[in-house]
């Protein structure tokens, strides 16, 4: 029975899930990319990660391009005063020492033009371009319409 | 000794003091901030994603979850969507009072994307309208809540909406009941629906 039960988490565990992969460039880590499924192709996909900038030089977030869609544009969430409103973020500030989610409610990339609807269980690559450390790609995982992120054992959130 | 009971006196007397003034605090103030809440109904008369229109008046008798959004939102109202599903799915035998609905304020491009196929993907039970543009402003004036189309040149087809991202509660008889913020978590929506059974 222990060994069944042994097998089992194991068998559960072992679909590699690429949220949780973890890529690094220079002094920045990237981690937790996800995405949601959409609703056809016609409305945009979103777009989640989190940066920590490990090093003594703050950078930025200035951009992302994918193939998965024709324009994906950095936004964010801002209530403010009792209201929503999505404006566009020329570059999300990712200050030395400190760990930066681009989350619900929040920062997010935006993701217009989709080539094809996302659906739960893809990926797809984002480049992701920093203005002192250069470009990196991360595989994005599409969750759930109702995922609120990525389910990793090292998520700590 | 006869100390120790004048002392005994004096404590409860200032205890009994103490709660008169919080009872006299307290009661005025719940009353009136409930009939400041019941003063208002807040009523749509709006098209399903069918053409049917949908009236608040065929809603008496269950309370009523509405949020006011659009389907090209990427981030807002996916959330509160799959937050309203989430309650909807552990309200169990008690879903049946409650009746989710999302009112488009992009009315001419939801329906043209589709409205019920993007309410459906989050929970079959969440009713999708879409009026004119008349009929949309008149609901949200309703619900006292405010939206605004934004040019921006960012977003698909050039626009966006500014919009009040809360949740709403409507009450059987038809009263406003309160209002959860953006982000209230599923389990203290379906707490404060439990409590009003």
């Amino acid at each position: 029975m222990k060994h069944f039960l042994l097998a089992a988490a194991l068998i559960l565990s072992a679909p590699a899930v690429m949220a949780c992969e973890t890529v690094t460039i220079g002094d920045l880590t990237i981690e937790h990319a996800w995405s949601k499924a959409t609703i056809g192709a016609g409305r945009p996909g979103v777009f989640y990660v989190e940066i920590t900038n490990g090093g003594s030089v703050d950078d930025a977030l200035i951009g992302i391009a994918t193939p998965a869609a024709g324009m994906p544009m950095l936004h964010e969430t801002v209530v403010q005063d009792g209201i929503a409103s999505m404006p566009h973020a020329m570059s999300i500030p990712v200050p030395a020492g400190q760990n930066v989610q681009l989350s619900p409610g929040g920062y997010h990339g935006m993701l217009m033009g989709l080539t094809t609807a996302l659906k739960e269980g893809d990926s797809f690559p984002v480049t992701l371009s920093f203005e002192k450390a250069g470009e990196v790609t991360v595989n994005v995982d599409v969750l759930s319409l109702r995922a609120e992120g990525p389910d990793c054992a090292d998520a700590g959130q | 000794m006869r100390l120790r009971s004048l002392q005994m006196i004096l404590w409860i007397a200032a205890t009994a003091a103490v709660v008169a003034f919080s009872a006299m605090r307290w009661w005025p103030a719940t009353d009136d901030s409930a009939a400041a809440a019941s003063a208002f109904s807040p009523a749509f008369a709006l098209a399903d994603s069918e053409g049917s229109i949908r009236t608040t008046a065929e809603f008496r008798g269950k309370f009523l979850l509405v949020f006011f959004g659009f389907t090209s939102c990427p981030d807002v109202c996916p959330t509160t969507l799959a937050e309203v599903a989430q309650v909807m799915d552990d309200l169990g035998s008690d879903a049946g009072s409650v009746q989710p609905i999302f009112i488009s304020i992009d009315p001419e491009r939801d329906m043209r994307l589709g409205l019920a196929d993007y309410t459906k993907a989050f929970h079959p039970a969440i009713l999708g309208l879409a009026g004119s543009e008349a009929e949309t402003q008149s609901a949200a004036a309703s619900f006292k809540i405010f939206y605004e189309r934004e040019a921006d040149t960012s977003s698909p087809d050039g626009y966006t909406m500014a919009h009040s991202p809360g949740l709403y509660l409507i009450g059987p008889d038809g009263a406003w009941l309160r209002q959860f913020t953006y982000g209230t978590p599923a389990a203290d929506i379906l707490s404060d629906l439990q409590a009003r059974f």
